[in-house]
């Protein structure tokens, strides 16, 4: 092919193809720009940040909502790779989009609401939070391993900067610190193993990596005692460091109650819900891809029964770790590793179905770990961010994020208490909220899984009994606003039902419950999004 | 009526009415909260009413006016209900129960709002657990009750209230999420996939032994035993009753003894009999077991105890193991794996339900007793009281009806589940029979010397003598309501056997078949294994 021609191609690709599938991406990046050139000709002062972000924001989410009609329609291409194959265009990156563009605008909603950041460094933070929100997208949508590594550094390093945002906080400073130190490290490493796969199989391409690892695997014993697919295992080994950063798993989940004690409740809000989703998207291709060679069986099942025992481990220690915490936002940070730890068990199942000499006939098992897991972020996304917003809102009031600062709360805003309540018991896994349907799916693939390896059986175990241990922390905070009598020198919360912050919180609220009510929905859009992953 | 409506506003009539009382009602009017709140309950009892008079049929063993619409049709649950005569008499004695607590209600004076909102949600969970027919639909509604539980005994409690409070969650979590895991089990295994929570299609399957191996059987029925004998509660899980029950406010320890326990043996005669009989009859020693000690240690606790609360607590520890002993008298050939004795084992069946309905009755009545003199003299402590009966003489004649209802005295309804149990279980085993039988002389003893410290004596020398008012209205009318009904279902029992037996004989039939087929599996599965 010659020159001109391979041009024409790659424009007609370009043109055609990649950037409409990349239109929401570009959405938030003009978003950016736009903030960034209304503050130099000082335009943010008469449209403040706050405004032109929702704006974004919700241009994104209607080129989301285009992208899902378009992709639902019958005879439409179920997937497509979009700029030569870097990124995947298909029902899971859409429904990511969709996922993390609603966060993004339920986040603004809140930022604007609480009042941080200030109007001066509105587009600062904004625009940090857009470029982290386009990096976990690219995460969430990556088809190569270069846009792998790429996904998550766009993703990190506005993190790091949006801990530290509190400019003048020393534990905010110390923590973004500590959360750079780390996640560099992480980055490396996981740098490293990228090589370590490209470099054996020959290929970054994700889609192919499983029939190279079959390739790999069909000359030698295929275990460990093959040189190639040991290398490759090391591979996987070092990028699972990364992910598990980014997940905040035992045991790299260090920075974590750091990270979240240092930055504002909102930040915190962010990290734990949308820079966990993306990724577990991530998690999920990278599975994905190296699933379903023949000869790698065991060794792909031993992966996932890996996970499954870092899971269990996670969830175990999140939840006793939470039982000694005073501050409210450390409480929670222990609770998002203990939620990572259970979406993780989703993984591991679908790592162990899918690698199975059955996978063929559970294909619906392994489509429900895929829903499951996507079910559950939606929850998380709103039983956390409620809980987060219920801090931050309080916060305004009473100047700390103490779990004491909360005693007897409900005299003075029942609103907050009961969406508290709410959220908590979701987090727990109660019905009739969001969080028990979320949890019986993971805990119903995990068993399903079982069939497979015993192993499973035990992560259903754990995650049975990590729920009676969690129930202990996240009641005790329910406790000391229910229950306890508000001290008199306690600064008080005024929090009516009709102003702004109740409704927000309500409308997180009434979510939570209605996705434990009325799941069908969302589980049958979740579910279609799993489907076009699953390649049997 | 339309069965579907009918089902659906018995469940949720309660709820209806927490809503109207949380969004429209003034929070400082104390008086139109409790009025309202008492007329949501009795209208669902009303409609309990209806449902028993009018549209349930007592002859038909089978499940009667069931309701099925599609909940998350992807997950194959449905929303399922219907009732016989298993739930029938559990479902009146719920409404009717709440109602009276209900009307006990007065004496709670703080945050009436939030209180009485929390008690209509906590009806709706249980009459939920007593209609479902669907294994999801259960757990939902057994977990939607423990919230508002926490907080009616939390906030509205004694002074150790935070401690039961969460002591009572984290012991009924427990116990339901093993119950989870098994409903994972029964799910994965049912041969239609379509009908993985139907209650009625799953018994059905461990009828015909293809639902469970027996192995899987054993395992599925420990776990789902042990969330039930919780709730029940049988001996070694049962530390978090004396506590719930004695901080519990007195309408809500009416609730907690009346209608909260038996849902631990309608699980177990609903869900844990009818989905493993293999595992069921497998473990009818140990259960029989654990009923014989629950009834001796329990009646011993009782008689142990200074606070007379707690002595009603520990007396529903011991009634309540007449009711597991009576459930588990199940023998069997060991040759041929036929029930040995079906009657006596059926009779056994009929007396716990029995024993069910009369324990709500006479221990929701012994509760308020307790309730109406620690309203007056605010103390507890059996050693100061004495002469009552002098003082309050309707209190104590009312009193001294629900105690001995709870004694099992002849004539009143406690004898005849007692009776009906111990005899049924001389079938099985004389042995433990006399030891059961000889719990019935305990239970004498704690009462009656309750009764003498409390009612009799010359004069009263506790504290607060001068506030031994006689019983009001409300009181009189909550007190005499339980104690007819105590003395009508100790004269006339039928009136609940000819609802019941239908539906526990077909129960019965049918787990003894499962366990018939599933027993030669067992055989081949060992020779398989020692070949």
């Amino acid at each position: 092919m010659l020159f001109p021609q391979l041009l024409d191609k790659l424009i007609t690709e370009t043109t055609s193809l990649s950037l409409p599938g990349f239109s929401v991406e570009l959405c938030l990046s003009a978003t950016i720009v736009a903030m960034l050139m209304m503050r130099l000709v000082n335009l943010d002062r008469f449209v403040p940040a706050s405004v032109t972000a929702v704006l974004g924001a919700f241009a994104a989410l209607v080129f989301t909502w285009l992208q899902f009609r378009q992709i639902g329609a019958a005879d439409a291409i179920v997937s497509q790779k979009i700029f030569t194959g870097l990124l995947i265009h298909d029902t899971f990156t859409v429904f990511f989009r969709a996922f993390l563009s609603l966060f993004l605008l339920l986040t603004i909603a809140l930022t604007s609401l609480t009042g941080i950041p200030d109007n001066e460094d509105g587009p600062d933070f904004y625009s940090l939070l857009f470029g982290a929100t386009i990096g976990l997208m690219i995460m969430a949508s990556a088809n190569s391993l270069l846009m792998l590594f790429v996904g998550v550094e766009m993703a990190s390093v506005p993190s790091y900067a949006m801990v530290g945002f509190l400019k003048g906080r020393k534990p905010s400073s110390e923590a973004a610190l500590k959360f750079v130190v780390y996640g560099a490290g992480a980055a490396g490493v996981m740098l490293y193993g990228i090589s370590l796969i490209a470099g054996v199989l020959g290929t970054a391409d994700m889609s192919l990596l499983a029939a190279r690892l079959g390739a790999a695997a069909a000359g030698g014993s295929g275990g460990l005692r093959d040189p190639e697919l040991r290398a490759v295992s090391l591979g996987i080994l070092l990028v699972m460091v990364g992910l598990a950063f980014k997940l905040s798993l035992v045991p790299f989940h260090f920075w974590c109650p750091d990270a979240f004690e240092g930055a504002s409740a909102e930040v915190a809000g962010f990290l734990s819900v949308a820079s966990k989703a993306g990724a577990f998207g991530l998690l999920v291709r990278f599975a994905l891809a190296l699933s379903g060679a023949p000869g790698t069986e065991s060794l792909m099942i031993a992966f996932g029964v890996g996970i499954g025992f870092i899971a269990c481990v996670t969830t175990t220690f999140g939840n006793l770790a939470a039982y000694t915490q005073t501050n409210l936002k450390r409480l929670l940070a222990y609770s998002t590793i203990a939620h990572a730890g259970y979406m993780v068990m989703a993984v591991s199942a679908l790592l162990v179905m899918s690698n199975s000499s059955k996978a063929a006939a559970m294909q619906i098992d392994i489509n429900r770990s895929v829903e499951g897991l996507l079910y559950y972020l939606f929850v998380y996304l709103f039983m956390n961010l409620g809980a987060f917003a219920v801090v931050a809102i309080a916060r305004n009031h009473t100047f700390s994020e103490e779990v004491d600062s909360f005693k007897g709360l409900v005299s003075q805003s029942p609103t907050l208490c009961i969406v508290m309540l709410i959220c908590m018991f979701s987090l727990v896994g109660m019905p009739p909220f969001g969080g028990f349907i979320g949890k019986l799916m993971i805990f119903a693939s995990a068993f399903k899984a079982g069939d497979i390896h015993w192993f499973m059986y035990v992560v259903v175990a754990f995650g049975a009994l990590n729920t009676v241990f969690s129930l202990v922390y996240y009641i005790r905070v329910l406790k000391t606003m229910f229950m306890d009598v508000r001290p008199a020198d306690a600064r008080p919360v005024p929090v009516h039902l009709g102003s702004l912050e109740s409704i927000y919180v309500v409308a997180l609220a009434a979510f939570v419950f209605l996705l434990g009510v009325l799941p069908q929905f969302l589980s049958a859009t979740a579910g279609a999004a799993a489907q076009s992953l699953v390649k049997y | 009526m339309n069965p579907e409506f009918l089902l659906t506003a018995i469940i949720f009539a309660p709820s209806v009415g927490a809503l109207i009382l949380a969004l429209l009602f003034d929070s400082k009017n104390a008086e139109a909260m409790r009025l309202f709140a008492f007329a949501t309950t009795a209208v669902t009892f009303g409609l309990t009413l209806v449902l028993w008079l009018g549209e349930f049929q007592s002859d038909a063993p089978g499940m009667q006016l069931e309701v099925v619409k599609a909940w998350i049709p992807t997950w194959h649950v449905y929303y399922r209900l219907g009732v016989d005569g298993i739930s029938m008499p559990l479902v009146l004695l719920t409404s009717l129960i709440s109602m009276l607590s209900m009307a006990a209600s007065w004496s709670i004076t703080k945050h009436i709002k939030g209180y009485m909102v929390l008690f209509l949600l906590l009806e709706t969970g249980m009459m939920g657990v007593f209609l479902a027919l669907d294994f999801f639909l259960f757990y939902v509604f057994w977990e939607v009750m423990l919230l508002p539980m926490y907080f009616l005994i939390g906030v509205w409690g004694g002074p150790r209230k935070e401690y039961a409070a969460i002591k009572f969650f984290l012991y009924t979590l427990a116990g339901s999420v093993l119950m989870l895991v098994a409903m994972l089990m029964f799910y994965f295994n049912s041969d239609v996939q379509a009908e993985g929570f139907n209650l009625i299609k799953l018994a059905e399957a461990a009828t015909r032994g293809t639902l469970l191996s027996p192995s899987m059987q054993i395992t599925a029925f420990i776990m789902l035993f042990i969330g039930f004998a919780i709730k029940l509660p049988a001996f070694p899980v049962h530390t978090w009753l004396p506590d719930a029950h004695v901080e519990a406010p007195t309408p809500i320890s009416m609730i907690l003894a009346g209608v909260l326990l038996k849902m631990g043996g309608y699980g177990i005669i609903r869900i844990a009999f009818p989905l493993c009989p293999y595992g069921a009859q497998y473990l009818a020693y140990s259960m029989v077991a654990i009923g014989v000690i629950s009834i001796i240690y329990g009646a011993f606790a009782a008689l142990a105890q200074t606070d007379f609360k707690r002595l009603v607590a520990y007396s529903s520890v011991s009634h309540m193991g007449y009711v597991l002993l009576g459930l588990a008298v199940w023998k069997i050939n060991e040759q041929t794996g036929e029930t040995m004795n079906s009657e006596y084992w059926q009779m056994g069946l009929n007396g716990a339900m029995f024993q069910m309905i009369a324990h709500g009755i006479s221990s929701a009545g012994m509760f308020f007793m307790v309730g109406v003199i620690y309203d007056r003299v605010h103390h507890r402590d059996l050693n100061k009281f004495g002469g009552l009966m002098g003082k309050m003489p309707l209190y104590g004649g009312l009193s001294a009806g629900l105690f001995f209802a709870g004694l099992g005295l002849p004539g009143l309804c406690g004898f005849i589940g007692e009776v009906f149990v111990v005899l049924s279980t001389w079938s099985f085993n004389p042995a433990l029979a006399i030891v059961a039988a000889s719990g019935v002389i305990l239970t004498a003893g704690y009462i009656l010397w309750a009764m003498q410290r409390v009612y009799l004596g010359a004069e009263y020398k506790g504290p607060h003598p001068e506030a031994l008012t006689p019983m009001n209205m409300r009181e009189t009318a909550i007190a005499g309501t339980l104690l007819t009904l105590a003395i009508i279902l100790g004269v006339i029992p039928a009136i609940l056997f000819n609802v019941m037996t239908p539906s526990i004989s077909r129960m019965a039939k049918a787990a003894e078949a499962g366990y018939q087929k599933s027993a030669p599996q067992l055989n081949q599965d060992e020779m398989q294994a020692q070949r």
